[in-house]
């Protein structure tokens, strides 16, 4: 294309990208990379592939599109497990800018109508980062006004339902609706990746195991490189610090937002419970994971706490 | 009372010209006839005869875009018009891409009408702005004023709505669906004297406030034409079966709230008011509607035609054993909460159906995500063969289901499949959804609108470009590699009126590859693309005829025209842009 475009590559194809890009990021490609460099080769050695979801959701797809060093093709690769590195690349490269446009898409539409911007972020303000890009998906402002509001008397009906209430809406119906409503995928976020991820809850019956796989999925590098000796060893490495993220030994912890908003730490209460209020789930820095209660040596006495 | 223009005499002498002998009095007989705007448009083009036939005979004009004309240039052209329908905002204004107070103002019009339609009956917005004062204007202004109908529209509040109600005397109807409107009270509907009757249609399902019940009842009472009642949530379900009795005959029903709890005696009162409307031929609202009260409905849905749940969060099961009441059902709009399993409900239960909608319940993902999947849509496909419009929104779909689906339904002639992660690929096979869309154009002649998602290539536009050739309305968001894409897309569909693009690569070389293109066109939109401002000069310089407007957004880089809207105007620049709307 010609020069007016004014923008790398004139919008070639998947493979093209701009120097200056590339450069810009080649630092950041190495460090990302190393956090995931076992993926693509041990993608095949994950239980149930169909779990694993690449759950981007909009914080790369829409988000800073605006003149932004990235070509199109490579920003549509990026929900390839294969492409995973070369993704993050991109996605490492612009997390600043896509920070501050979760920061101000998450209050909502941008330039919308003032009644609409302000229920929707009265609600729906997902301040995590995974951002939602304006005016998309492409539902109408009053839809989604009113499905906000549904959502809230949805939620207030389930917690009214548990209480044994009369309005046993699924026991009426169907027994098996009430635990079908709790199985499905939540995306899972960890402070530093702009990448989110989801989990089917459906596929584990206790902590340890979803503990386990969000391991695999974010913190991969550090048991696989230093075991690629032999598989044994490197199963039992695995196994081993399969429950760092709920002890509290390592940098992160593991951490979920329930049903009324609040933050809390996984593993407090029955993994029953925990399936029924779990929204979404978050791998904090311990260091922020503070306020979120007692250290994790005493599990028994951990209380619930404000979010951070 | 309808001027009537005299014939010059002396035409009817010429037997050369097939269209002289009809006297004018006979050929505006003739086409008064004809309905379909695009038919007129047709006739007026004829000869000079017959454009001016045309014109004194038309009693009805549809204006897509009200900038693409003026009232000035409407009412001088059309002299007799009794309904105007207007459209403003670019569709994309629905979903905030448009800033507020971008325009659209019905003032104007109606000062011009005013003038020269004193006979006005109707008028139909749609995303235009209105404020108070103009409904207070329009209320006094049309002595014979019938029917207003206001859909996504924006600048109102209750008290204008207050002010119809008062004044117009011979109102037949009031159609308030999804406005931006501050609602301040229900007075609004106490505002209709007691002596008025002549209500066919009142829908304020989508307000918020509470009106006067008795008040409600009466109207609903002594209006013995009403056949269309949309009500709000806030009318309960006892509210409604006592609306129900008074209004036997309604075609049209939409619910208040489903939810509050009833006493056995109230629930077969209920029922017994539902098996009384047998005449039912649309049904909505049923916000939180449950299994529990569900069943009263049955009775009346026998000749449903068209349901529209997207209010109602319902359940597979419940759904599905609703739907066996619905054996006519030809539209059906529904919730994702139905799931897959839903839809094999639909698909075994309604072989009629021609229109689905499925819209998501959970679109940002707030809690644990359920929805519907390509298996849901293939079902459907399988039992409902006569299906030719769906807008599905789902979170996985692959190439092969979409396939399957239009070789089932190959009569499809609107296409609308969000596939709401942007850029997501065929989940199985990890590759673009360019063969769905190849598969869809090339199967589906007769499709008139589309819009696609999913990971797409330039493929993709190509096969549009190719097949589409009754394409008229294209939406396009994420997707393409170059500007190659939409240069085929211009290039090949003859028939495209209506190009809306967000957030896809394609740059000043696609925009001006058009340009001959865009007169033949209602409006394209194009935002967060790679078009800058020198394009965009570019093409206002070569084509005066058409309005090039760009929408800067505060912070944003000077050389990029971050929202362009082209559309052709014979109406010249508008003049009452705001500051952001620059026009080049």
């Amino acid at each position: 294309m010609d020069g007016t475009l004014g923008l790398l590559g004139g919008g070639g194809g998947g493979g093209s990208s701009g120097a200056s890009t590339n450069e810009s990021t080649v630092s950041k490609v190495e460090v990302v990379e190393q956090d995931f460099v076992g993926m693509s080769s041990e993608a095949s050695s994950y239980p149930a592939e169909a779990e694993l979801e690449l759950g981007l959701g909009l914080s790369l797809g829409g988000g800073g599109v605006k003149a932004k060093p990235c070509t199109w093709g490579e920003r549509g690769r990026i929900l390839t497990a294969k492409d995973f590195p070369s993704v993050v690349s991109h996605g490492s490269s612009v997390p600043s800018r896509f920070t501050d446009r979760a920061t101000a898409a998450s209050v909502g539409p941008v330039s919308g109508t003032k009644r609409a911007a302000d229920s929707v972020s009265q609600e729906g303000g997902s301040p995590t980062g995974v951002s939602q890009v304006v005016g998309w998906p492409p539902i109408r402002a009053y839809r989604m006004n009113s499905l906000v509001n549904q959502a809230k008397s949805q939620r207030a009906e389930e917690d009214k339902s548990r209480d044994a209430s009369k309005k046993k809406i699924y026991s009426k119906t169907d027994p098996a609706a009430k635990e079908k409503c709790h199985l499905g995928f939540v995306k899972v976020n960890m402070d530093g990746v702009p990448i989110g991820r989801k989990v089917d809850l459906n596929a584990h019956s206790c902590y340890e195991t979803l503990a386990q796989m969000l391991e695999d999925m974010f913190f991969r590098s550090t048991t696989a490189v230093s075991s690629i000796g032999s598989s044994g060893e490197k199963e039992q490495s695995q196994k081993a610090s399969g429950y760092k993220l709920l002890d509290g030994s390592s940098e992160f912890v593991l951490t979920y937002e329930d049903k009324e908003g609040d933050w809390m730490l996984v593993g407090d209460v029955p993994w029953g419970m925990f399936l029924t209020s779990v929204k979404r789930l978050r791998i904090m820095r311990t260091s922020e994971a503070n306020g979120l209660g007692p250290r994790f040596q005493e599990r028994n006495d951990r209380q619930r706490c404000k979010p951070i | 009372m309808d001027p009537k223009r005299k014939k010059d005499c002396h035409d009817s002498g010429e037997s050369t010209r097939v269209a002289s002998t009809f006297p004018d009095e006979v050929l505006e007989r003739v086409l008064a006839l004809v309905k379909s705007h695009k038919d007129r448009s047709s006739v007026s083009l004829v000869c000079k005869d017959w454009y001016d036939a045309e014109r004194w005979s038309r009693t009805h004009v549809f204006i897509g875009n009200c900038y693409s004309v003026s009232p000035e240039i409407v009412v001088r052209r059309f002299p007799n018009v009794r309904s105007v329908t207007l459209k403003g905002k670019p569709r994309f204004s629905d979903f905030n891409l448009v800033p507020p107070n971008w325009g659209a103002d019905i003032r104007c019009w109606l000062v011009v009408f005013a003038a020269k339609y004193r006979c006005l009956e109707e008028l139909r917005l749609k995303r235009m702005t209105v404020s108070d004062e103009s409904l207070e204007f329009l209320a006094l202004s049309f002595p014979n004023f019938k029917a207003l109908s206001l859909h996504s529209c924006d600048g109102f509040s209750t008290d204008g709505l207050a002010a119809i109600a008062t004044h117009c005397k011979n109102l037949t109807e009031l159609n308030i669906q999804e406005n931006d409107i501050y609602d301040k009270s229900g007075c609004w509907l106490s505002c209709f004297p007691e002596n008025f009757t002549s209500l066919e249609v009142l829908n304020f399902a989508y307000l918020n406030n509470d009106v006067n019940f008795e008040a409600l009842e009466r109207l609903v009472s002594r209006c013995k034409s009403l056949n269309v009642l949309k009500v709000n949530k806030n009318i309960t379900l006892e509210q409604l079966q006592r609306l129900l009795i008074c209004a036997p005959k309604l075609t049209e029903l939409g619910t208040g709230s489903f939810l509050p709890e009833l006493t056995d005696r109230q629930y077969s009162e209920l029922k017994r008011s539902f098996s009384i409307c047998s005449n039912l031929n649309v049904l909505s609202g049923l916000s939180e509607a449950t299994a529990l009260y569900l069943p009263a409905l049955y009775p009346a849905c026998t000749n449903l035609t068209f349901l529209n749940l997207s209010d109602a969060a319902l359940q597979s099961e419940e759904f599905a054993k609703l739907l066996v009441h619905c054996p006519r059902l030809r539209r059906l709009w529904v919730l994702d909460t139905v799931e897959d399993k839903g839809l094999e409900a639909v698909g075994s239960n309604c072989p009629l159906l021609e229109e689905l909608r499925v819209f998501p319940s959970d679109p940002y993902e707030e809690g644990i995500v359920h929805g519907v999947t390509e298996s849901g849509f293939i079902a459907v496909s399988y039992g409902c063969r006569r299906l030719h419009y769906v807008l599905y929104f789902c979170r996985q779909m692959t190439n092969a289901a979409v396939e399957t689906i239009v070789q089932n339904c190959p009569d499809f002639t609107h296409f609308r499949l969000c596939i709401m992660t942007p850029c997501q690929p065929d989940y199985r096979t990890n590759e673009p959804m360019d063969k769905a869309f190849c598969a869809v154009v090339k199967t589906c002649t007769k499709l008139r609108r589309l819009a696609v998602s999913g990971l797409l290539t330039d493929m993709t536009f190509e096969y549009i470009g190719k097949y589409a050739k009754n394409l008229e309305t294209l939406s396009v968001a994420f997707a393409g590699s170059s500007d190659w894409g939409m240069q085929c897309v211009l290039g090949g569909c003859r028939k495209l009126r209506k190009l809306e693009i967000r957030d896809c690569p394609f740059g000043n070389a696609a925009l001006l590859s058009g340009f001959e293109k865009y007169e033949s066109m209602r409006s394209l939109w194009m935002s967060d693309c790679k078009v800058t401002m020198n394009g965009c000069r570019f093409l206002a310089k070569e084509m005066p005829r058409l309005n090039v407007e760009v929408m800067k957004e505060d912070g944003s880089d000077d050389s990029q025209a971050d929202k362009v809207y082209v559309y052709r105007s014979v109406a010249g620049p508008r003049r009452d842009a705001p500051p952001f709307v620059l026009t080049l």
